[in-house]
Order: structure tokens, then sequence, then C-alpha cells
């Protein structure tokens, strides 16, 4: 299924484009050019008007023209960044802070827990590994919203909400995680390697962190970036846990500015420019490591 | 493929007896470790809160006299009666299933018709392409829901022109509002998802079929598409599941249109309740939403199973 399955089964002469069959009409590389080109206008038009607006200010964001710069766009952007951090003594550097320690150690710890668990239940035969698998799999089916509330409940209980840990210890559990980390080193992580690693003498862990999780890399990296943006979308765990403005995650603090533009409109220009701010270090995460998700998902990984 | 080492063969069978319960001790403890850290966080946040949302489900708020102190008693399947009767609850369930028939075979249609076209010899750029459409998946659901706020609002979008004509943040059109939003965020992720699975395919195949004189579009049509298949089933059950899930983006456009009620979604409904404060009734909701989740993937993973397998 999925992802992981094609990151195992990828045959490397499918990046080579096959050696052309029929010749293809302009008509219809023609449409496939068009039908494209019109989406690539939809995915992109509402990501290029964040960027145009977040150097306007509040009355050209309606006045001017919405697609294009104005005149003094770039000391305008720069004057907006500015009343963005510095608005309410800089509470958006501490949500983008907050959003990184979430997302970023969240998923990093997530990543390595989920994979642990994934590889044992891959690579050793134990009582009750078909039953733990089970109950992670349809942990996949439940998901993380409906958990959000009773996930309240019981934080109350020990008086931890509205506090850091309600909202990083709840995010640091990936069902999929481990589903995806199993299959990846059920396929990837030969038991001969294992074999030979204990007869050399490494102990299971000491093999684990320094030979399995390297072949399981691209499978580790699909992990990692998939939960990051699960932990940095979040926003009902957030919305429910918190009340302290100065523990909010980017997301539910943009989201608290924007229901009070109609009290105060000045805000309406620090959400645009925030929102901005925010989808960026997501992008730039998913651009760095593409080199590694696209081999993930593509080849290099036939063993 | 999950055999652990058995003694090797033949060569060292009378040695090893000892070394080989040593091993497996060894990978007994192993396999604790491994196992230990992901098995306490997922029954502390996971299954832990389903039985304590199912226990606080069975209470109920008691109080002695009119101004007596309010007290937790056991209220056996109470909440549950106020679920099945309470209409705005179910009317928001039939919201989402109406959304998730029209919005999830639009979206999956056309990320396996991106994914289709990306994998055929018809396109240049495919990695710009590829790009630019995944790009909205690195948009949260609530800036995604900000930014299509303001192109939606008819005083501030820069598309004055229709939104001055139609309201898509009217009583009518607002759902459909949201789905836009959600599709434009996932439509690039699940092209990506079965974009890998064609990418998986040998191409073997298709010149066979090409020199049995098959066009383009009868191998995407006989060959691709039915291989493609469980990729496709995979990004149904995650769509439903998120489907049913929808909080974010209409609770965010809610500062944009009034259209949009305190209980819109199921899990609006949950976070109202819970904010009265009415946990127990909101817990029920919850158990029911999660339940319903489970049962419809379920469902819907045997079904196509079943169909895919004759």
């Amino acid at each position: 299924m999925s992802a992981a399955t094609a990151m195992t089964t990828k045959k490397s002469a499918a990046v080579t484009t096959s050696p052309r069959g029929p010749r293809h009409s302009i008509m219809s590389r023609g449409a496939a050019m068009l039908i494209m080109g019109v989406f690539t206008l939809y995915f992109l038009t509402p990501i290029w008007w964040l960027l145009v607006s977040s150097s306007k200010t509040g009355g050209d964001i309606t006045g001017t023209a919405p697609l294009w710069f104005t005149a003094d766009s770039i000391p305008t952007f720069f004057a907006n960044l500015g009343n963005l951090f510095t608005y309410n003594d800089g509470v958006f550097g501490r949500w983008l802070a907050n959003s990184a320690l979430y997302a970023g150690l969240g998923a990093l710890l997530g990543t390595i827990i989920a994979a642990m668990c994934g590889y044992a239940l891959a690579k050793y035969e134990f009582r009750g590994r078909e039953a733990i698998f089970n109950v992670v799999l349809s942990g996949v089916l439940v998901p993380a919203t409906a958990l959000a509330l009773p996930l309240f409940l019981i934080f109350s209980q020990v008086k931890l909400t509205n506090t850091l840990w309600a909202v990083f210890l709840p995010s640091l559990v990936s069902p999929f995680g481990v589903y995806l980390a199993r299959i990846y080193a059920a396929a990837s992580v030969p038991t001969e390697l294992l074999e030979a690693a204990r007869l050399d003498g490494s102990s299971e862990a000491r093999t684990f962190f320094t030979v399995s999780t390297r072949l399981m890399a691209p499978a580790l990296v699909t992990i990692f970036l998939f939960q990051f943006v699960a932990i940095w979308n979040n926003f009902f765990l957030p919305l429910i846990m918190l009340r302290d403005q100065a523990l909010f995650p980017v997301t539910l603090g943009l989201y608290a500015w924007n229901s009070q533009i109609s009290q105060i409109p000045e805000l309406r220009v620090l959400v645009i420019v925030g929102a901005l701010v925010s989808i960026l270090p997501l992008i730039a995460t998913f651009l760095g490591l593409q080199r590694f998700w696209s081999s993930g998902l593509g080849a290099g990984s036939v063993k | 493929m999950t055999r652990t080492s058995t003694a090797p063969p033949a060569t060292a069978a009378g040695v090893p007896q000892t070394r080989k319960t040593r091993t497996s001790a060894a990978q007994r403890r192993a396999v604790l470790l491994f196992v230990a850290p992901f098995g306490i966080l997922f029954l502390a946040f996971y299954a832990v809160p389903i039985l304590f949302a199912v226990v606080q489900s069975l209470l109920t708020v008691e109080r002695k006299g009119t101004f007596g102190p309010p007290q937790q008693v056991f209220g056996g399947l109470v909440q549950y009666q106020q679920v099945f009767q309470n209409s705005e609850f179910w009317e928001s369930v039939g919201r989402v299933l109406l959304f998730g028939v029209v919005q999830v075979p639009i979206m999956l249609g056309l990320a396996l018709v991106f994914a289709l076209l990306l994998d055929s010899p018809l396109l240049k750029g495919k990695k710009f392409f590829r790009l630019a459409f995944f790009a909205p998946y690195a948009v949260p659901g609530v800036i995604a829901a900000i930014m299509w706020g303001f192109l939606y609002s008819p005083s501030l979008s820069p598309f004055d022109a229709i939104t001055s004509q139609v309201n898509f943040l009217s009583a009518d059109l607002v759902l459909w509002a949201v789905a836009n939003i959600v599709t434009w965020v996932y439509v690039g992720y699940n092209m990506l998802i079965i974009y890998s699975s064609l990418l998986a395919i040998p191409t073997e195949i298709y010149e066979a079929a090409r020199l049995d004189g098959a066009s383009n579009l009868q191998i995407a049509w006989r060959i691709k598409i039915p291989l493609v298949v469980p990729a496709i089933i995979l990004t149904g059950v995650f769509s439903i599941i998120g489907t049913l899930q929808l909080l974010a983006e209409p609770q965010t456009l809610r500062s944009f249109s009034s259209a949009i009620s305190s209980t819109f979604t199921p899990n609006l409904a949950v976070y109202t309740t819970a904010s009265v404060p009415n946990y127990s009734l909101a817990a029920a909701f919850s158990v029911v939403l999660a339940l319903a989740t489970f049962v419809l993937s379920f469902v819907f993973l045997k079904a196509t199973q079943r169909k895919v397998s004759q």
C-alpha cells in the first residue's frame, strides 16, 4: 500500500523515460499542458496573493491591484514584518518558537519512537506481536482530533492543561509512523545483516542505531516530515488545551488574531504577514528535505 | 521475512544450545526496549483517553436540591440518549457526510488525473508541477482558511468581479467554500501518493501494451488505474477520516461568515459542548464520532478489498 510500498518496490528502470512509443499528437500534449497550467494558477494564486498582500499597508490591500506590488512594496513589507514581531511584546516570535518546539522536537522524538517499535515488529518474533500491530493499526483509524477532548479531560485530572506538556506529549504518538516503519524495515533491513552483526558481538540496540536506521533513512525522513506537518497543523488539541497566549503554536495564535480583526482592524495586516511567515518554515523543510523524501518515494531503495 | 536468528544449520548443531537461549534473551530485552517507549505513550495518550472518554460519557451531573453542589454520578446511557436526540449533532454529521460524498471523489479524481499526467510522456516540467501542486499541503488548515476567507469575502477579495456576484460565504455555499479549501490543500498530497505508486509499476508492462497497439488513454485506463487502486483506497480512507474530523477550516471561517454555526461539524459540536462546559455530553459525542469514523473507514476498506479481489 501507498508510498511505503512504492519506496521499496520501485524499479530504477522506471526513472528513465520509456522509449517513445507512438508519437503523441500536439493536441493531447497541449491539452495536458493546459490542464496542468490552469491548476498551477489555482494552487499558486492564493500563495502569491498572500505574498503580495504582505507588502501592502492595510488600506492598499483592498485599494490597489490585488495580485501585483505597489511602488513602495519593499519598505512596507519590512515595516509590516517589524510590526508583526513587535506587536504585543513580540508574542508572534514566541508562537513561532513554540511551534518549532512542538513540531520539531515532537516529530524528531516521535520518529525515533515509532521507528524502534516498527522495527521490532518487523524484525523480531515475539508473543503478542500481531496483537500489538493490530492495535497500532486501529490507532491509525482513530483520528487525533477524536482524542482531543478525552486528552483534555485526562490532563485536567492531573492539572496539566494549559502547559507545554499538554500539547507536546500527545504529539509524540504516531501509529501511522509505526506502520510505515514496520513495512519499510521488513523490506529494507536484511535479516542476514542482523545475524552478521550479532555474530560480531554488536548489541541489538547498537545494531539498530548504527546499521538499521541508516537502511531505513528514507522512511524515517518521510515519517518525520509527515509528523512534523501533522503537529505544526494541529489545531484542536492546542485550541482545547491552552489558555495562555504565551504557549500558543503559531496556527492558534493567528487564529486568535484573525477572530479579533473586527475589533482591532490593524490586526488584518499582521494576520496576512504572519500567515506568510508561518508557512515559510514548512515550505523550507519540504524543499530542504526534498532530496530525501523524493528518494524515499522514488529510486534508491531497491535492495 | 521476519525470521529471527535461528541457529545456523548443521555445522553448529552441537554447540549452540546455550548460545541460542542467550541470544534470544538478549533479543527479548531488545524487543522490550524498542516497543516500550511507543507502547507506554500509546497507552497513556491513545488507549487511556479513549477509556476515560467512555467512562466520562457514562456520568451525569446531579445536584442535591436546586442550589446544592454539582456532583458527577453514574448515569448509564443517559448521555447517549441525549446524543441521539440532539438534532444539531446529527445535522452536523449529515453535513460532513454530504461533504464527503461530493468532495472526496472530486479531490481523489483530480489527484488521479494529475498523477496520471505526471506519469505520462505528454508533460514537460514535471518537477515544477509536482512541487507547485504539493505546495498547498505545507499550508496549515487555519492559514489556508484565513487566506481563502479573504479571497472569498466580497469586501476584501481580489476577485471582486466574482465575489460581488456570488457570495461564497452565504449559508447555501459556505459548505462548498470549505470543500474548496480542503481540496486545495490536499489534492497535491494525494497526487503524490498515487504518483509514487504509479512509479512502482515496471515500464515493461506498458511497452508490451504499446506493442499490442494500446493508446496512452487505454494504458492509463486498463493498466495504470487498476494497479494503483490500493493507493487510491489508502487516500480514500484518510480522506474519509479527515472529513469526519473537519474543524480548523470551518472554525476559522466563522470570523468571515456568520453562516457557520457553532455546531457546523461534529468536532465543532464537541468543542462547543465542552466549552459550556458539559464534558459528559461532549465525551459521548467524541465516542460516537470516533466509533463512526472507525466503522466507516473499516467498512470502506473491507468493501473495496472485496471488490479488488474479485
